[in-house]
């Protein structure tokens, strides 16, 4: 099993969730979060003082997949999350090491 | 039907006349009559207006809240609240004596204290003028809030609070405007204009605040070492906005109520104080339009406050015209003064010090200069004179009243504490309980300045500014 933690701007949320859906991924956690990489932030002002915001806004994505899934998850995300201009994001593959359905106990395959 | 309408009504009518008097009207009775009802409209429109400069505590705590943090939000409106209680009581207990008792002197009253002038059964005017310069006295005292939020103990700005409304205000009130009851002033002696309060209400709560923010210092994060400005930005501008509103609502019983009577002239008080209001919203604005790039909300609202206290010594002795022109330099002149005590390092969060101090001055004196009956040295000399007195009375004893309390109860959080937030540490309680309000290094929701245990330590140690990155 693997885990696919995608960072994405904000507003791709439901075409992403829309996507791996029709790709059959029915489970999925978000949080909201902050960062940069290449795409810095910009300059604000207050009562004329100004100051610079480093952090932008993203959403993450996390997804535990089949191993056997991983190359098209990682594809469908990448296409329906991507705008062409700086800032869209990554997409990062770990491995799992277990998984445990909390309601029955199921495990592993069964539980994702 | 008409038939019977009519002969209804004058039945009511002759039935009224015999019941409201043994006697038929004479002139005599007439003209006492209608002076009674116009004692009577005189106390309705003192008291409404009385309320209506009450509901402006509400539009400092909005405006005060909303240009802070929300980790601090219950300990402003905990100040505010006190700053009206323990004001009313203050002031009933000492303060109005002070201020409008009798004065051999001229420099303060020594009549009239816990509301002595009253007895049940007897004149009532007394009751209603102490409504009216309590909400005026209580305005005074909670300007100063704002200028010190976010870093002061609670103790000490109760024990501050109570006497700004029990001795600092009252003593220079009584200097001119001690003849509206029973005492009398030098200052109004001398001819000083100060209709509803430029200089005895707002330039004593602003020089209050000076003295106070001056004492305590700014807050931490707020500048960096070399001195640049790094902002704490307001966590509510909405908030800040609403209460911008209902101060202008209140200033329409602020200043037109000052006549404590129901009469013709509230009309033109009324039109200089929304002018006035106005313009210096816009002036403001283009201001920070220009010097910024963008036109900035914060220092329009604090321009349309500007407007509302420069105009409120002189709103009932100039044009409307004269109105828009002095409500529009108050816009430009609280702008730059903002930022210059800025720049010096004095840390107001709400602009306080500008808005009510220096605006109020500015007020004080364009009441000489914009003088409807025209102008002179002597007119101009008299404001100014007012203008430095007022400096001289509050500031040092404010200054001194700070330092006492610092020495003694103690004046300032710790830094531990300023960073946790005022509402949990105070308060024990989260304005925002839903909500994380509490960030590391007190800067709001980007920017992630924070200070590491070590700098807090040593901010601590050093009560010096330490380097933001």
């Amino acid at each position: 099993m693997n885990k696919i933690e995608a960072i994405i701007k904000p507003f791709k949320l439901d075409d992403v969730k829309d996507a791996l859906n029709n790709i059959g991924v029915n489970g999925m956690t978000i949080n909201e979060v902050k960062g940069f990489g290449r795409q810095r932030g910009h300059k604000e002002m207050y009562r004329g003082a100004e100051y610079q915001i480093d952090f932008v806004p993203k959403i993450k994505i996390d997804v535990v997949v089949d191993s056997s899934q991983v190359n098209q998850v990682v594809e469908t995300i990448s296409r329906s999350a991507n705008t062409g201009k700086i800032g869209d994001g990554k997409i990062f593959v770990l491995p799992v090491a277990e998984a445990i359905r909390i309601r029955t106990g199921e495990r592993d395959e069964n539980a994702i | 039907m008409k038939i019977f309408i009519i002969s209804g009504l004058l039945v009511l009518i002759s039935g009224v006349r015999t019941w409201a008097g043994d006697e038929a009207p004479t002139v005599l009775t007439n003209k006492e009559a209608i002076a009674l009802v116009q004692t009577h409209a005189d106390y309705v429109w003192t008291l409404v207006a009385a309320a209506l400069v009450f509901f402006m505590q509400a539009g400092f705590a909005m405006v005060e809240a909303g240009f802070t943090r929300a980790k601090n939000a219950i300990n402003i409106m905990m100040k505010n609240l006190m700053d009206f209680s323990m004001g009313s009581l203050a002031f009933f207990a000492v303060g109005f004596g002070l201020m409008f008792g009798v004065s051999k002197t001229g420099w303060f009253g020594t009549s009239g204290f816990f509301l002595s002038d009253f007895s049940p059964g007897g004149d009532p005017w007394v009751l209603a003028f102490w409504m009216f310069q309590v909400v005026f006295a209580a305005t005074a005292a909670t300007i100063v809030s704002g200028a010190m939020a976010e870093r002061t103990k609670f103790v000490g700005y109760l024990l501050y609070s109570v006497c700004i409304s029990a001795l600092i205000y009252p003593v220079f009130g009584s200097w001119a405007w001690g003849s509206l009851y029973k005492g009398s002033g030098w200052l109004e002696g001398l001819g000083f204009i100060d209709f509803a309060g430029s200089t005895v209400v707002h330039s004593v709560g602003g020089w209050a605040a000076l003295a106070g923010t001056i004492v305590l210092g700014p807050r931490l994060g707020k500048y960096t070492k070399d001195g640049k400005v790094k902002p704490i930005l307001g966590h509510n501008m909405p908030l800040a906005a609403l209460g911008v509103f209902i101060l202008w609502l209140g200033w329409f019983g602020f200043n037109p109520g000052s006549t404590t009577a129901a009469n013709k002239d509230i009309a033109m008080i009324f039109v200089n104080t929304n002018l006035a209001a106005a313009a210096g919203a816009v002036l403001a604005m283009f201001t920070s339009w220009t010097k910024f790039g963008k036109p900035e909300v914060g220092m329009s609202l604090n321009g349309g406050l500007a407007g509302l206290v420069a105009i409120t010594s002189p709103c009932a002795t100039v044009t409307p015209a004269s109105a828009i022109v002095i409500g529009a330099a108050a816009g430009v002149i609280v702008v730059l003064s903002v930022l210059f005590f800025e720049k010096i390092r004095v840390d107001d969060p709400v602009g306080a010090i500008s808005v009510h101090g220096v605006c109020g001055a500015w007020g004080t004196l364009a009441a000489g200069v914009f003088n409807i009956g025209g102008t002179s040295a002597k007119i101009i000399g008299v404001q100014l004179l007012g203008i430095g007195a007022c400096f001289l009375w509050v500031f040092p004893m404010a200054f001194l009243l700070f330092k006492a309390i610092d020495i003694t109860v103690g004046l300032r959080v710790s830094a531990e504490e300023e960073l946790e937030g005022l509402d949990v540490v105070e308060h024990g309680g989260s304005a925002y309980p839903d909500f994380e309000v509490s960030h590391a290094g007190g800067m709001g929701a980007f920017g992630g300045n924070g200070l590491s245990n070590t700098e807090i330590a040593a901010e601590k140690m050093l009560r010096k500014p330490v380097e933001q990155t």
